[in-house]
């Protein structure tokens, strides 16, 4: 079973908006390189891992609502149908803020393995969304999902050292 | 062989307890209630209020969602929110693109002497065969338009063309689309052709401020009129959803097409001009036990190879709509006038 008497490692800092904001758009940027061929069915989805990574640490800050709005964007970016990657998203941040209190105490092992089916319940949505509308259905799609997940152990680790950086300056 | 086990075990711990999440929804109130005495020390009571519960909240933005994506595929009304929220989106999008024109751009820098004079002088070999070809096609031309004049036919519109470049493709794996930097302040409109120096490339399907979305003609579904060259025979080149197919669906297995014909357009429908070269026939099975022929080709414009993409300004004149006339007539005319 999970690790529970972990303790708690370092004291993170006081979280700025900023840093959450700039995280968000630099995902957003991500998502919208020029992805071509096979590295477009390899990508991971920035967008949908740093919105979890912010639902299950700051649940309380970044939530459904905001989810949804990024979805919307995430939306027009993409130039899918209004609404396929908000209501993805939307469930992603559910599934974030819900099992928020959980994934922050397990390692980063066990995490994975939950943010795995999170996210393959968030990809499942959109295809569905995708095969309803279109009636087609590209499994190679579902790729992504294991690129995202794997993508959640550096993109984790990053935020938690940036959020312990301390000001040695004295 | 140890570790692996130790994963499965933690892969199987995990789903279990992804499972154990689904408690009841009183769970969310009183945690400690639920969970077990090790864990007391890292719940809390909810104590302040934070407003609706995740799971209403997850109610109401799915179902919004949902409402959206109704009303965006059914009716297209969100069409003027799209164009205000890209707005917001296409500087991401243009800073999106700077890594590859700055690969592009260095790669230019960096080409050899030796690789410049030799396209230098394919291109004027090319440029005087051309220049003889054009010649040709120009006494053609007139000629053509000369005995048109004579049997009183409507001449063809001439097209202006606008270049564009792609400034991205296809991002969604679902689709084949590409986005090229003229919108509607350049005057683009949906519904206008896209080409390359060879054939058809797709067809405007959205137009943004600066952008404007292509589908391409090997998309799912895509229909474009086509005409074999070689004996006339006319049919309609779907899509095949990849970027190297179309095919001819509905042909009779006796049909005149053979292997390697050209296809061009019909120019019947309005929309493409007719006699632009799409697709070459590569591949046809014919099978006595099917009504139809199974007709595989390949487009001939570089549907996902060029940067550099030519927009049909003009709209091709349609004859006058004729009068109105009774639904019963018209029924009959399109029986028997149908293909």
């Amino acid at each position: 079973m999970a690790n529970i008497d972990r303790p708690e490692s370092e004291i993170l800092r006081p979280l700025s908006n900023t840093f959450i904001v700039a995280s968000i758009i630099g995902a957003l940027f991500l998502n919208g390189l020029p992805w071509g061929g096979i590295w477009l069915t390899l990508r991971p989805d920035f967008v949908a891992v740093v919105m979890l990574y912010w639902c299950t640490h700051k649940p309380l800050r970044v939530g459904i609502g905001l989810s949804w709005a990024i979805g919307i964007l995430s939306d027009v970016n993409d130039a899918s149908l209004f609404g396929q990657h908000a209501l993805s998203y939307t469930v992603l941040a559910f599934g974030g803020v819900v099992m928020s209190r959980r994934i922050r105490m397990f390692d980063l092992r066990e995490q994975t393995t939950q943010v795995f089916l999170i996210l393959l319940l968030t990809y499942t949505i959109y295809g569905m969304v995708h095969w309803q509308v279109n009636g087609q259905m590209a499994w190679s799609y579902f790729l992504g999902c294991l690129t995202s997940t794997l993508l959640w152990i550096p993109t984790s680790s990053l935020f938690q050292s940036m959020r312990q950086m301390r000001v040695d300056r004295e | 062989m140890v570790s692996g086990a130790a994963l499965c075990a933690s892969v199987v711990s995990g789903v279990e307890l992804f499972f154990h999440s689904l408690l009841p929804t009183d769970y969310w109130l009183f945690p400690t209630y639920y969970l077990p005495a090790q864990m007391d020390s890292t719940q809390t009571f909810q104590v302040f209020d934070r407003g609706p519960s995740p799971a209403a909240r997850l109610v109401f933005f799915a179902v919004l969602s949902l409402l959206l994506m109704f009303v965006d595929a059914r009716y297209r009304y969100l069409e003027s929110t799209r164009s205000v929220l890209s707005v917001l989106v296409s500087p991401m999008q243009r800073l999106a693109t700077l890594p590859g024109v700055l690969w592009q751009d260095a790669s230019d820098f960096f080409v050899r002497q030796r690789t410049l004079l030799e396209e230098n002088r394919a291109l004027h070999r090319q440029h005087e065969t051309d220049t003889a070809q054009l010649v040709q096609w120009q006494s053609l031309l007139l000629e053509n338009q000369q005995l048109r004049n004579l049997t009183a036919l409507q001449r063809r519109s001439q097209f202006t063309v606008q270049f564009a470049e792609i400034t991205y493709a296809e991002r969604d794996i679902f689709r084949r689309k590409v986005l090229i930097d003229k919108g509607s302040t350049n005057h683009i409109q949906a519904g206008q052709v896209v080409m390359d120096d060879k054939g058809i490339v797709g067809q405007i399907t959205r137009v943004y401020p600066w952008l404007s979305e292509v589908t391409l003609i090997t998309e799912k579904d895509h229909a474009v009129p086509v005409q074999v060259q070689r004996s006339g025979l006319r049919s309609v080149a779907f899509g095949a959803g990849d970027t190297s197919q179309l095919s001819l669906r509905y042909m009779p297995v006796s049909a005149d097409i053979l292997k390697g014909d050209v296809l061009v357009t019909s120019g019947i429908d309005g929309l493409y001009p007719p006699g632009m070269p799409v697709a070459r026939v590569e591949k046809i099975e014919r099978d006595a036990a099917y009504p139809f022929a199974r007709i595989v080709c390949s487009p001939i414009g570089g549907v996902d190879k060029h940067r550099f993409l030519m927009i049909l300004s003009a709209q091709p004149k349609l004859p006058e709509r004729p009068e109105e006339e009774p639904a019963a007539a018209r029924a009959k005319t399109r029986k028997t006038g149908g293909h």
